[in-house]
């Protein structure tokens, strides 16, 4: 019996369309498949890669309580692309797969974290801009069609509302604070404030997965709506802050209600993608580190579990 | 000795095993052998930085000189810390930092237990809150001393090799001031040679059911953290984590 | 299912969830790990962090048996026209109380 594949694709979108959720076992079209694969790892990975520029600032936060929730947070990142390759790896793939596949090179995670934390004022911002880009993004993604995904999504978002506000506390605290201190903030606002903007993908009209992804709902708004949403919420934050965004172009359009900001520059982002970025290198080395360091203990608990099981299995 | 002086010194040296432990951990963050286990390293972090809070937050409030958990933890210097010479060794490699771990859950479950039943409200009621977490992590590291003793040849070697370097390191944390002795009278805190005898009927069994023997260190046994003498970690564990502050000292953060 | 992972990330398991007593158990998500025991634990790190709950299962995902797409019309559809097992199904006499 051949069910014809054209008949299951119309079927397929038909579903998409009125909106339900596609689930793991379920028909898919090969590249959906493929797309949500390449999405959800690039998104593992990227919360595990931006684990490293926070976790610099792990044994040098200033106070106690802003030690406790660094690790907090660095850990639900953790957490998050954990949820993320269980996603994944629902659709066929498994995560040594994955891992290996990000260590080859033949994976890529956020540019942004190819940028240096160097002041703790870039723990703030990484907070505020880079959670805060995630955030507006995760929200859409978690009202795409794939279920795992979907649901994963909406679990990350939840724990991520703290990520956000801990990030502006620490930039408000610091930019009415000493000089020294405000000077710091505005600081890491300038260096974070493009990559941030640009982390939520290339415009449009360049994008080429775009098309595709949004009639299967694997992207349900389009990287510009996305990113003047964020725009939209972030300058009046900014402002309340009293810091200044590094646009000299940026501008309030009264009729449309909107903020609307100067070109965007995106040679570097194409840089840091390809592997120019301040940071790509070490990144990849303390991931690869991890990786060879680790592979003795996890071949350490695989022999012991075989152990005990076949000691039960002589005992029983 | 006061009972003030005998109280604060006793709630530095747990509140300095805490934070310097937590401190230690919070290294690995990002750097595990599998998610799971970064998670894991950082709730037993996560713990210990929560129990330095209320430790050292109470130190400051019997000692009356207004000073807070930040003031002891970021401006203090290297002598004037208590933690035990164990906790301030570092990571090495996961079987380093599983076996110093275990060695110290050890100690601090026992310890906990009998604070629990402390005459000082609040040591009794933290030694309540933190056996729980204690108690995990307990469990935590001595399943690992197990996978990792009886794993692989080369899991078992790493294992004992960590052993071998932190053994001589166990025997301070059973050691007892002026302070233990004030403090005992008014039963607030239990006789550390009792805390000795639990670990010991614990530890060794344990080691040996993981595989690992005991190294023969001949009678040497390090000590010195009571008087404030350190092994060498302590001053750039404590130069990384008080330079921010200090840079600024009058800044809020 | 993939055996060869054993040696690097240990199985798939799956978690639930209890989120208070007398609930039942819900499923949370996913760990690797190399034992039970390890499962356990990883599951109470990963997925109960911020007190979601009182008691934790977790079952290799190889275990579990699920129903396919395939199936989903002769298993589920049956059921839509049997509407006498239903309540509603039935009238009650105007006036008659407690059925």
């Amino acid at each position: 019996m051949t069910t014809d594949i054209k008949e299951m694709e119309r079927r397929f979108q038909e579903k998409i369309d009125s909106g339900l959720k596609i689930e793991a076992k379920e028909w898919m079209p090969e590249n959906y498949r493929k797309q949500l694969i390449r999405m959800i790892s690039q998104h593992a990975h990227s919360e595990i890669v931006g684990m490293l520029p926070e976790g610099n600032w792990i044994t040098r936060a200033p106070s106690l309580r802003r030690k406790a929730v660094l690790l907090a947070k660095v850990q639900d990142e953790a957490g998050h692309g954990l949820y993320l390759y269980s996603a994944a790896e629902t659709l066929g793939i498994d995560r040594q797969t994955m891992i290996n596949q990000l260590l080859e090179g033949k994976a890529k995670y956020s540019s942004i974290f190819n940028y240096p934390t160097l002041s703790w004022a870039d723990i703030g911002a990484i907070g505020w801009l880079v959670d805060g880009a995630a955030i507006v993004n995760q929200t859409m993604l978690a009202r795409g069609s794939y279920g795992p995904y979907s649901r994963a999504m909406v679990r990350i978002c939840k724990e991520e509302s703290f990520h956000n506000r801990q990030g502006y506390e620490i930039i408000y605290g610091l930019a009415n604070g000493s000089p020294e201190q405000k000077q710091m903030a505005q600081d890491a606002l300038n260096r974070w404030w493009w990559p941030s903007i640009q982390m939520l993908g290339p415009s449009d009209a360049q994008s080429k997965n775009s098309e595709e992804t949004m009639r299967w709902k694997i992207k349900v708004e389009s990287n510009d709506t996305v990113r003047q949403r964020f725009i939209d919420r972030t300058v009046p934050q900014a402002h309340a802050a009293g810091l200044s965004i590094p646009d000299p172009d940026l501008k309030f359009n009264e009729e449309s209600g909107h903020w609307e900001i100067g070109e965007i520059e995106w040679t570097e982002f194409y840089q840091v993608i390809k592997g120019h970025g301040p940071c790509n290198h070490k990144r990849m080395q303390a991931r690869q580190k991890a990786e060879n360091e680790g592979k003795w203990v996890r071949e350490a608990a695989a022999a012991y579990a075989k152990k005990q099981k076949s000691r039960q299995q002589i005992a029983a | 000795m006061s009972t003030e002086e005998a109280l604060f010194q006793y709630l530095i040296r747990l509140g300095d095993n805490a934070l310097i432990l937590g401190q230690r951990l919070g290294e690995w963050c990002g750097h595990a052998h599998q998610l799971e286990s970064d998670i894991a390293l950082t709730n037993v972090a996560l713990d210990q930085i929560g129990q330095a809070r209320n430790l050292l937050t109470e130190a400051g409030r019997i000692e009356g000189k207004g000073r807070t958990e930040d003031d002891l933890a970021f401006f203090r210097s290297e002598m004037e810390f208590r933690n035990n010479l164990l906790v301030e060794q570092d990571n090495g490699d996961f079987a380093q930092t599983i076996a110093r771990q275990y060695l110290f859950d050890v100690f601090q479950f026992h310890l906990l237990t009998e604070l629990s039943r402390s005459s000082n409200e609040f040591l009794e009621a933290f030694a309540k809150k933190s056996l729980k977490e204690v108690s995990y992590h307990r469990k935590l590291s001595s399943d690992w001393m197990l996978r990792l003793g009886d794993g692989t040849e080369e899991s078992h070697n790493r294992l004992q090799q960590a052993i071998d370097i932190l053994w001589p390191y166990t025997a301070e944390l059973f050691e007892m001031t002026e302070a233990d002795k004030v403090l005992m009278e008014l039963d607030m805190v239990p006789d550390l040679k009792l805390i000795e005898q639990k670990w010991q009927a614990e530890v060794p069994s344990h080691l040996e059911e993981s595989r690992i023997r005991i190294p023969d260190t001949k009678g040497y046994m390090a000590r010195g953290s009571r008087d404030g003498h350190h092994t060498e970690y302590l001053g750039y564990i404590l130069a990384e984590m008080q330079a921010l502050p200090r840079s600024m000292p009058e800044a809020k953060w | 299912m993939n055996t060869k992972d054993e040696n690097d990330q240990g199985l798939l398991w799956e978690v639930f969830v209890q989120a208070k007593p007398g609930i039942p158990h819900k499923h949370a998500g996913s760990v690797h790990a190399h034992d039970a025991e390890m499962a356990l634990a990883s599951a109470r790190d990963v997925y109960t962090r911020r007190r979601e709950g009182t008691s934790i299962w977790v079952i290799p995902s190889h275990m579990i048996t699920a129903t396919t797409e395939a199936d989903s019309e002769s298993f589920f559809d049956p059921a839509d026209d049997k509407a006498y097992r239903h309540p509603t199904f039935y009238t009650v006499p105007e006036g008659v109380k407690y059925l």
